[in-house]
């Protein structure tokens, strides 16, 4: 799969990185605030950002799409 | 040539025949991919390799189905007796024929006879079709072995290593076990395979998607430990028999104390700011003997934790939140979890310690949909009918239903201690300010007087659940430095290690599901 999925619901606290940007599996993406905790969200696997789909502030569901991979 | 010669000779030839197992051709294979032969898992499993086996010569007269298939042995593995039965893949693919079966029923027979662990090796195709009326519907068939593990259960230790498929019916094998050792590439596990998916409702699937190893030990929780070999899985089950009586009339064993791995103190782990995510592992590693964390289901629901370890020699089963991944909030699948591991530690004598730093369950329509209800009532209900000694220690938080899943008080823990740190409350600051002051906090027009407000009311929350206040109520039943909390937990766990408890008069609850 070449998207990362979140695997909560929350909203979108911090965006970490960009497209173009080379991640590492089990670097944090993005930081969801849900259930009053800051929730880091890791790429499960390593490679070169396509496109960031979400936005500070948004509110993402369980297995909404936060990245896709080139 | 005398006829004492001719007796010697054909049981030599016999017994050769037994021990080669299948055709060449089918032992190439096994090598192909990576496995052992069924004699050679034994070997490695039992001390000294040495085992005896039973019913040796089933269907010998069939003259291409050694031993029909499956190895039933009973030996020592770290000094105990265990009953093991062990398919052998080489002979018509580890199928089960009438003979295979009543094989297997019989050295269940004897682990409850004997009261000892029963290991199943299982590398199976299923019911070898041809023989149904002799193994599928009948009182001693295949449906017998499924009974006999459910009775089994909590009486003995029932542990599976899948080295290959298990599939079908004989899926149900490592249900019904303890806990499932999956090789990962080789084993799986299925009701119908990719071959049957395609024709019966024309889903094309591969069969690692379907029921490989480290999808049900990742995603349907049927995996319990993923092994990178066959190898790596003996030693693994090993390791986990070390931790289990021989049956749940007896104690475990407790070792020599090793001390703590070095690191980061607790104080220093744990941060300051309740929100923040922190590891829990790394908490864990500063109140157990070092190297003695033995995870169940560790790629499985990772926002709990559960695992078998000792403190200072004595075993214990510890249900952790792990702040690290989804800020430890309780889902149903960890819910789940958490529910099988404490019944397993309950049936066979081992302490419970629970580390709590949970925001409570999920909310919102994903989990309710998925019935997030019904699967925390199965935690809270393992949990609170558990009869061994269980601490619950409050590590930074335990808001909502996450301190009745985390033994809080009312669920008769012997002792429910809390770190300085700790909160416990319906719900933490932030949430419970904007629940009970919402309209007021609208209706202030000024946005700093608006903050100064919710500062205001959440410093006062915090001072109606400061911790001193729940131990003077005597809610809590200790604070404790998490410099000294390994050794109170030792202290702690000795003495509760006599405890008893009076079951209700019933014949079960009616467990939620």
């Amino acid at each position: 799969m070449n998207e990362l999925k979140s695997t909560m619901a929350g909203t979108v606290f911090t965006v970490d990185v960009n497209a173009g940007d080379e991640v590492t599996a089990g670097q944090t993406v993005v930081v969801l605030e849900s259930m009053k905790m800051e929730i880091p969200v890791e790429a499960e696997k390593g490679g070169k950002v396509k496109e960031v789909r979400v936005n500070i502030g948004d509110f993402i569901n369980e297995g909404d799409t936060i990245l896709t991979f080139e | 040539m005398t006829v004492q010669t001719n007796e010697t000779e054909r049981l030599e030839k016999s017994l050769e025949q037994i021990f080669a197992g299948g055709h060449p051709k089918y032992h190439e294979k096994l090598k192909e991919q990576g496995k052992l032969f069924v004699r050679d898992r034994l070997e490695l499993l039992f001390d000294d390799g040495e085992y005896t086996e039973d019913a040796r010569f089933a269907n010998v007269e069939a003259g291409d189905l050694p031993a029909d298939g499956v190895v039933t042995a009973t030996g020592k593995v770290g000094g105990k007796t265990v009953c093991v039965m062990a398919n052998d893949s080489t002979v018509k693919a580890g199928s089960w024929g009438a003979r295979t079966v009543e094989k297997i029923i019989r050295i269940q027979e004897t682990a409850e006879q004997l009261k000892v662990p029963l290991l199943y090796l299982v590398d199976s195709a299923g019911a070898r079709i041809t023989d149904q009326l002799d193994m599928f519907p009948n009182r001693r068939g295949a449906g017998r072995i499924f009974h006999n593990q459910v009775r089994l259960s909590g009486v003995i230790p029932q542990v599976c290593l899948l080295f290959g498929p298990s599939a079908a019916g004989g899926a149900y094998i490592p249900a019904f076990c303890d806990i499932v050792i999956m090789v990962d590439g080789n084993a799986s596990m299925y009701l119908g395979s990719p071959r049957m998916a395609a024709e019966v409702i024309g889903e094309k699937v591969s069969l690692e998607e379907m029921g490989g190893a480290r999808m049900h030990c990742t995603v349907s929780g049927c995996g319990d430990w993923l092994a990178a070999d066959e190898q790596e899985a003996i030693e693994a089950a090993k390791a986990y028999l070390d931790f289990f009586p021989s049956n749940f009339a007896e104690k475990p064993e407790i070792k020599s104390p090793v001390p703590v791995s070095e690191g980061r103190s607790l104080g220093e782990i744990i941060p300051k700011n309740q929100n923040a995510p922190f590891d829990m592992y790394e908490a864990i590693g500063r109140l157990i003997d070092e190297g003695s964390f033995f995870e169940i289901k560790k790629l499985f629901a990772p926002e709990l934790i559960t695992g078998l370890a000792r403190i200072e020699g004595r075993p214990v089963g510890i249900i952790a939140n792990q702040p690290k991944v989804k800020g430890g909030v309780l889902f149903v699948d960890s819910a789940d979890k958490g529910a099988k591991f404490i019944s397993l530690c309950d049936a066979f004598s081992i302490p419970l310690l629970f580390l709590a730093d949970v925001p409570g369950f999920m909310i919102g329509t994903k989990v309710e949909r998925a019935g997030i209800i019904r699967h925390g009532a199965k935690l809270i209900s393992a949990m609170s009918s558990a009869t061994v000694p269980k601490i619950s220690v409050i590590v930074r938080k335990a808001y909502g239903a996450g301190l009745y899943a985390m033994a809080g008080p009312a669920f008769e823990p012997d002792a429910c201690i809390a770190l300085p740190s700790a909160q416990i409350a319906v719900m933490g600051p932030e949430a419970a300010v904007n629940a009970v002051y919402s309209n007021k906090i609208q209706a202030i027009e000024d946005p700093k007087e608006r903050v100064q407000f919710i500062q205001e009311k959440r410093e006062e929350y915090r001072e109606q659940i400061d911790i001193y206040k729940l131990a003077s109520e005597m809610i809590i039943d200790d604070i404790v430095s998490p410099d000294n909390l390994r050794s109170e937990l030792a202290a702690r766990f000795a003495i509760y290690s006599t405890k008893e408890v009076a079951h209700p008069l019933r014949k079960h609850p009616v467990n939620p599901v």
